[in-house]
């Protein structure tokens, strides 16, 4: 049943008793053309762009636990594709792109909402990188726009410029934003399984087997299932699924923790975004602020962090908003991210034939949902990455072809 | 929040501390003649079991000393400290 | 009339101490002891806020910390803080309050119209619609923002104060409860260090509100007995107002003190809040239960408030918050306050679930004159402010049914009571387990991972004579396992009216016929979510418990579920029809309870928040009026205006004063490190790009440091000081990571190098003179012999100056002549005063680091992190000269011959020109292949340094090109985003006195 205004207020006659299921449960099936290993955004997204563009008939997305609830479900819903290098910049344009028509894409709301994002600079050093970047962007066709102090004290209210490190400008997107980040999994999993696409949560897969080098086959919580073609897309557990397939991954997984306040009234209406005092705030609709900073620097697949990275969240947040001493933290929470040498994600081919692997996101994963997705199905269905994704091989790492967005953030002089 | 017994130093809290990843990678002896992939397995290519994991610590706000660390990575419980250049220990099956 | 519910006798306010507040406006008098609640109840004020949703009518369903409707905004202006649980606010003079998420007030509430278009919001309404059409989201959002949210931010700076303490101690026992202080007596009584945490403003928990005897003597006094004795013990620290928050790993608590928040004035000397972070080798749980309500429809009205709450309402407040009381049970305990309320005059009647009754209770009803309906169910309530009749109708004997006459009761308060949850939240945060346990019908604590023990009723265990011994017993076993001495064992007889005993009903609700058809059966109060809404959950597939939450946010509200977490779950459970333990439960997350984000930062705010670092000639830039920069934690002069000069102005006069005479340099922060040892320089080979084998003692060498990508990440000059002695220097941001990067590779790759590293950064005061006058004006003050014969370029002298021990280098970042005079920080500015005052006759000008920028970009030096950026090579920077080519092995070294890294268009660092002589190009502005009207356009490179050059009279830059070095004397275009294009020429990227004869001077 389409989701319209027209179809709530007729089901409301009925007391909303004859909706549908946005998904089912169905049985594993002994074989499938392509299987997505992780029912995330991403994983999900994956099979929703097999079905649609690419018309791949037989897919299944098995979910270990239940759809959205890695980092999908946990992360601050920062949306922006301002990137500083043009390989990232494509691709989480890509992104960007995709977000603004998804709701209808998906006859899902998932809540787009491109109240703007600033990046705040409160150096010369970090002016000069903002505005490197801001250029990056305006000529990458992103738009990017340079605010000094008093722009940025005029469209942030109560913002506190003149702090210990004072603001002294700022790098706006407009189009970024926020998004609703669970119903990113729900609307994708639905429009998915309207397309054909099995979704199976509680399903964890335990072997992966391989036949001359090629993948044949997955060992399941649930029974075996033969495959034609495996795409892996596990944040959270890439290296243990890689390392099931016999090779490893240059990437560590941490602790990633985010909190919420209790919810006010509007007064944050747009993202704030600082690496020098280290925080990212903005308000959801619910009301709530929504923040999130560094991640601990230990591996762990615990889903929790340690107390003084909340501390170092609240200490910058008061920084830069004064105004919110008083208000209450609410609820926190962990996530585990796998993290690259260079902050950029692992898109394509693996040492097994006809296994992809789409992983190491890092923070920064749920921004790209639909774009990952989308050049992701394209690697599983023709078995090479295309434009987009090329650059993010696992093979840069032997030849040295870094996409390192967090390289031009260091300090010096 | 980790209390790790530094072996210099004695149980301190973890803020204390930083990470620094896994350890027991050896620099290879002989950088240019091994190959580009081996050169980048070495440089970026990390074991990241769910499990038992060997890594790398400072004790920075005191004796500012590396050592090793053996934790578990699923129940974030330290199972061993241990000075630099000490044998890795063996993983016990129980 | 004022104060028309409060008894004439009974409970702990003080009714010779009035206290003035208001609410909403209105003025009230309460009494000392009151909290708001039962001040506005005492007042018959039950109309307290709106609900999230719906807009509807709430008032006081609780009397603690788990309060879901009761919140309020407290306080005014900068002091006024949103969502405050009227529960726990203790009354003070002059408070002010008000409800929230109402307009234009709590009684007319425009937003109340939600109620009536309930029909079309059930859960999750928003994600089947606005979508159409996309532009117009944020148009739809801005007035869902409006209406979500609940109270108001405050909107100015806090002026209060919040501290942190860290605590170390034996035992931690939360609650202070009968459990907590029996065990915390045990434990005391041993000797053990205890810190006894406790929410409220006193201890004793649930027995302050209820009669018990402790062998057959009047409970309160034994109470009284076991508290001083506890406040009588010096191991025993007790902190009340104190919610546990937080418990993290290995045994770590957080928890929030209320210092001053219910003191009337505001103090100057005490914080509003303490927060404590708690390390302790043993944790004992004692936190208790909350009373679970009954879900039947409109069960959110106010004047309907759970049994335990009219208990501590009339016992400990003396106010009767209805005359003609409803109270709705499933077990036996409740009709203890249904006693209660008859002999403080109240006409009561009760529903019970159940068919059963035990006599003796039925017999005390008789005689009371309590009417009991057994079997039967409260099916619906009216009364739009306050309830005033409810409906009720009998059950069949498999609880699913309703049978029988509709029949009305007319009231004006129903208690209700559906049984108790232990408070399992921060047992959970610890990663204890939980299992359900059917007798009680709610989750309880079945495995413990930290080093801790769970008692009383936070355990799941009820009865009163049970605790008593196990508690105490706890606390002893606690010590024990700690080596402390065994203390005797206590044995006391406890005793209730009415035991606790387990409600063996289905706790979600009854009637489920009804729960449907659009009523209203409220499982989560302040987020509105309704029995409907979680059967629609699973309708729609949302089964998981993580989905059903997430898609009807049910336990996600200020109360975080408190209330309402076990009755959804059991709710699933019934739709599934599988045992909840197969339905599961989320996860307890922290805090416990909401914390203030100011208390989390606590001191770490304003100049605190992160220590600024000072040179030790930081006051004479002060006083000197230099405008300063933040590089890291430092303070660096960036300019030194004179009448009002601006920073273009300044920069100018300063760049020529160096250029013509003289200028200083405060270069205190570059890093500074001292190498020591017979492996020294074997060590500075492997870090280093360059070959240090061969430099002799006294002179200095410029060193290229790189990362093993090949990438380069610190530079400076590093002298060789003595045989087996380096001194280091570094970029002022690098100085800590080149330091931990000397000393990891030191510690865990070259174990056998015998080198010491020591930061001595803070140990010398840098003051860099430059200039063509710098050897005429240093020669006055120092013994050194200055001559360019025994102390050319590129060497370093030890001596006197100005009368102090000094280390002079003769290095140059200027072009200049130049010298870096380092002294022992102490006499900084003595050597500093002494320079300016001899310096005059030159005309000696201070200069801060943009002149040092545009000094260096017209000799095209690079700046670490401005013209790199963590991704070029040293040949990326034409830096070849300073790459050994002989040394078999350096960091960094494998890298440079990688694909990617020997690619011959990489960019390269290149000079720009402008064609016009008069642009100074943005940092950070592109040059693109073509020059188009509109982006994308393919970019190039980038400018990283770009400045007005006052010696050349022309603008300068530095920039990394696309092939650059192939590229000179090549025309390049230059976007900007006003939409000029810009033109320049590629050229070398040094601009002044190529053939660096100056510094040789």
């Amino acid at each position: 049943m389409k989701y319209s205004l027209y179809n709530l207020v007729k089901n409301s006659f009925s007391y909303h008793e004859n909706w549908e299921k946005a998904w089912s449960s169905p049985d594993l099936k002994p074989e499938y053309d392509v299987v997505i290993v992780g029912g995330g955004g991403h994983g999900l997204g994956t099979a929703y762009y097999l079905a649609k563009e690419f018309g791949v008939k037989n897919i299944a997305v098995l979910e270990k636990g239940w759809i959205g609830g890695g980092n999908t479900g946990r992360n601050t819903t920062i949306i922006r594709s301002n990137y500083l290098w043009d390989e990232s910049a494509a691709l989480y344009n890509h992104a960007v792109n995709l977000w603004e028509g998804l709701s209808s894409e998906l006859n899902f709301n998932v809540m787009f909402s491109q109240r703007g994002l600033f990046h705040l600079a409160h150096s010369v050093h970090d002016m000069q990188e903002i505005t490197r970047r801001g250029y990056s962007n305006y000529l990458n066709g992103i738009d990017a726009e340079i605010l000094n102090q008093d722009q940025v004290a005029k469209k942030i209210p109560h913002i506190n410029v003149n702090g210990r490190y004072p603001v002294l400008g700022a790098l706006l997107q407009r189009r970024a934003g926020t998004a609703r980040h669970d119903a990113v999994a729900w609307g994708y999993a639905r429009a998915a399984e309207n397309l054909g696409v099995d979704i199976i949560q509680n399903c964890e897969v335990k072997g992966i087997d391989i036949s001359n080098g090629k993948v044949v086959g997955l060992q399941t919580t649930k029974g075996s299932v033969k495959v034609d073609k495996v795409g892996l897309v596990p944040a959270g557990h890439s290296s243990v699924l890689a390392n099931m397939a016999g090779f490893s991954l240059p990437i560590n997984s941490v602790p990633l923790q985010a909190l919420v306040s209790e919810p006010v009234k509007p007064i944050l209406d747009c993202v704030i975004m600082s690496n020098s005092v280290h925080v990212y705030v903005s308000q959801s609709d619910k009301g709530e602020l929504v923040v999130g900073a560094g991640s601990d620097a230990y591996n762990s697949y615990s889903q929790r962090g340690s107390f003084d990275m909340i501390e170092h969240m609240m200490a910058p947040l008061v920084e830069l908003f004064p105004i919110f001493s008083r208000l209450k933290m609410l609820r926190s929470w962990g996530g585990i991210v796998d993290v690259t040498p260079d902050r950029s994600p692992i898109i394509g081919k693996t040492p097994v034939k006809d296994l992809f692997i789409n992983c190491g996101w890092g923070t920064g994963g749920f921004k790209a949902t639909p774009g990952s997705a989308h050049v992701f199905a394209e690697t599983v269905f023709r078995g090479e990455p295309n434009d987009i994704a090329a650059p993010f091989s696992l093979e840069r790492h032997f030849s040295g072809a870094l996409v390192d967005e967090a390289a031009a953030a260091a300090v010096a002089h | 929040m980790f209390i790790i017994n530094c072996p210099y130093c004695g149980e301190r809290d973890q803020t204390e501390f930083t990470c620094h990843g896994e350890a027991h990678i050896a620099r290879p002896d002989n950088p240019s003649e091994i190959s580009d992939e081996e050169w980048g397995r070495y440089l970026f290519f990390r074991e990241n079991p769910k499990g038992t994991h060997f890594e790398r610590w400072t004790h920075d706000h005191g004796c500012r000393r590396w050592f090793n660390v053996m934790r578990d990575t699923v129940t974030d419980q330290i199972i061993k400290t241990y000075k630099m250049g000490e044998a890795k220990p063996e993983i016990s099956n129980e | 009339m004022s104060n028309q519910n409060r008894t004439i006798y009974g409970g702990k306010v003080n009714r010779e101490k009035p206290i003035n507040f208001v609410f909403n406006g209105k003025s009230y008098i309460g009494y000392q002891g009151d909290t708001l609640a039962s001040a506005l109840l005492a007042n018959d004020v039950h109309l307290i806020g709106r609900s999230f949703k719906y807009h509807r009518a709430r008032g006081i369903l609780t009397a603690g910390s788990e309060e879901p409707n009761a919140i309020v905004q407290l306080g005014l202006g900068a002091r006024t803080e949103p969502n405050i649980r009227a529960t726990e606010v203790e009354l003070y003079e002059g408070l002010e309050a008000s409800s929230q998420n109402c307009w234009p007030s709590v009684n007319f509430d425009i937003g109340a119209m939600n109620n009536f278009l309930s029909r079309i919001f059930p859960a999750g309404f928003y994600y089947k619609t606005f979508k159409w059409p996309p532009s117009m989201w944020l148009f739809y959002e801005h007035f869902i923002r409006k209406a979500a949210g609940l109270g108001q931010s405050p909107t100015a700076k806090n002026p209060d104060r919040y501290e942190q303490k860290f605590y170390y101690t034996d035992i931690t026992i939360v609650g202070g409860g009968i459990s907590g202080l029996l065990a915390a007596l045990g434990a005391g009584r041993s000797g053990c260090k205890v810190l006894l945490i406790d929410e409220n403003p006193e201890l004793g928990g649930y027995l302050l509100d209820y009669n018990f005897s402790i062998n057959e003597k009047d409970g309160k006094k034994w109470l009284k007995k076991i508290i001083d004795e506890l406040d009588g013990l010096a191991n025993v620290i007790i902190l009340k107002r104190t919610t546990a928050m937080g418990y993290y790993d290995y045994n770590y608590l957080t928890a929030l003190e209320k210092v001053t928040n219910h003191h009337v004035e505001f103090s100057n000397t005490l914080p509003r809040e303490r927060y404590w972070r708690i390390r302790s080798k043993k944790v004992i749980l004692a936190q208790g239960a909350f009373e679970r309500p009954l879900v039947f429809a409109d069960n959110d009205r106010p004047g309907i408030m759970m049994a335990s709450a009219g208990q501590k309402y009339l016992s400990r407040y003396g106010v009767l918050p209805g005359k003609s009381v409803v109270l709705f049970t499933n077990n036996d305990h409740a009709y203890l306050t249904a006693f209660e309320f008859v002999e403080k005059g109240a006409k009561v009647t009760v529903v019970d679930t159940r068919d059963l009754l035990n006599a003796r209770i039925s017999e005390k009803c008789k005689s009371l004159n309590i009417t009991v309906y057994k079997s039967y169910s409260v099916i619906k309530t009216y009364g739009y402010k306050k309830v005033n009749r409810i409906e009720i109708q009998q059950v069949d004997k498999n609880q699913n049914q309703l049978k029988g006459e509709v029949e009305n009761i007319h009231t004006d308060c129903v208690l209700m009571s559906g049984g108790w949850n232990p408070a399992v939240q921060l047992f959970s945060q610890s990663r204890g387990k939980l299992k359900y346990d059917l007798k009680i019908n709610t989750f309880v604590p079945d495995k413990i991972i930290e080093n801790q023990k769970i008692i009383g009723s936070n355990n799941g265990q009820f009865n009163l004579q049970e605790n008593l011994n196990e508690s105490f017993d706890a606390g002893i076993a606690a010590a024990n396992e700690l080596n402390f001495n065994s203390v005797e064992k206590v044995n006391w007889t406890g005793k209730e009216e009415i035991e606790f005993t387990h409600s063996d009903v289905e706790p979600y609700m009854l009637g489920k016929k009804k729960v449907t058809k659009g009523s209203k059966h409220f499982i989560d109060f302040q987020n509105d979510v309704t029995a409907a809404d979680i059967f629609l959950a699973q309708r729609e597939g949302y089964i998981s418990v993580e989905h059903t939450k997430r898609y009807t946010t049910t336990g996600m509200g200020t109360d975080q579920g408190k209330t309402s977490n076990v009755n959804a779950l059991a709710l699933m459970s019934h739709i599934h029809n599988k045992p909840v333990d197969e339905i599961g439960h989320t996860t307890f997350r922290p805090p416990y309870a909401p914390q203030t984000i100011g208390a989390i930062a606590g001191r770490s705010v304003d100049k605190l928040f992160d220590p600024e670092r000072k040179t030790s000639m930081h006051e004479w830039h002060v006083e000197n009026k230099a405008v300063f920069e933040d590089v890291g934690q430092w303070k660096r002069p960036y300019y030194f205006p004179q009448n009002k000069e601006d920073i273009h102005q300044a920069v100018k006069r300063e760049c020529l004063a160096v250029r013509n005479s003289l200028g200083i340099l405060d270069a205190s922060t570059l890093g500074k490190i001292d190498l020591q040892g017979p492996d020294a320089a074997k060590f500075l080979n492997m870090i280093y790009t360059n070959a240090w084998s061969k430099l002799e003692i006294g002179s200095c060498r410029y060193g290229l440091m790189c990362n093993e990508h090949g990438m380069i990440f610190d530079d400076g000059v590093t002298s060789k000081l003595g045989e087996n002695h380096y001194h280091m220097t570094t970029t002022t941001g690098g100085a800590a990571r080149v330091m931990s990067w000397l000393e990891e590779f030191l510690q865990t790759e070259w174990l056998d190098m015998k080198v010491f590293c020591t930061s001595v950064t803070e140990q010398w005061a840098v003051l860099s003179i430059s200039g063509p006058n710098s050897r005429e004006f240093l020669k006055d003050l120092t013994n050194i012999d200055l001559s360019k014969e025994s102390f050319p370029f590129m060497k370093f002298r030890e001596g006197e100056v100005c009368g102090v021990k000094a280390r002079v280098f003769r290095i140059s970042f200027t072009g200049e002549l130049s010298y870096e005079v380092n002294v022992p920080a102490r006499y900084g500015r003595y050597v500093w005063e002494k320079f300016m005052e001899h310096g005059k006759k030159y005309n000696i000008t201070p200069y801060g680091t943009e002149t040092m920028h545009v000094l260096r970009a017209e000799k095209g030096f690079i700046i670490v992190g401005q013209d790199t950026d963590g991704s070029v090579t040293p040949n990326d920077m034409n830096l070849d000269w300073i790459v050994s080519k002989k040394k078999e092995d350096f960091l960094g070294k494998r890298s440079f011959t990688r694909s990617d890294t020997v690619r011959h268009d990489r960019k390269k660092f290149v000079g720009l020109l402008v064609n016009d002589k008069k642009t100074v190009l943005p940092e950070g502005s592109h040059i693109v292949e073509k020059a188009l009207k509109q982006p994308p356009m393919k970019m190039l490179g980038h400018v990283t340094s770009s400045y007005y050059s006052p010696t050349l009279g022309y603008p300068i830059a530095l920039a990394m090109l696309k092939d650059g070095f192939s590229k000179m004397g090549e025309q390049v275009v230059v976007p900007l985003m006003n939409g000029k294009i810009i033109e320049a020429t590629v050229t070398d990227t040094i601009f002044y006195d190529k053939e660096g004869k100056r510094n040789n001077e």
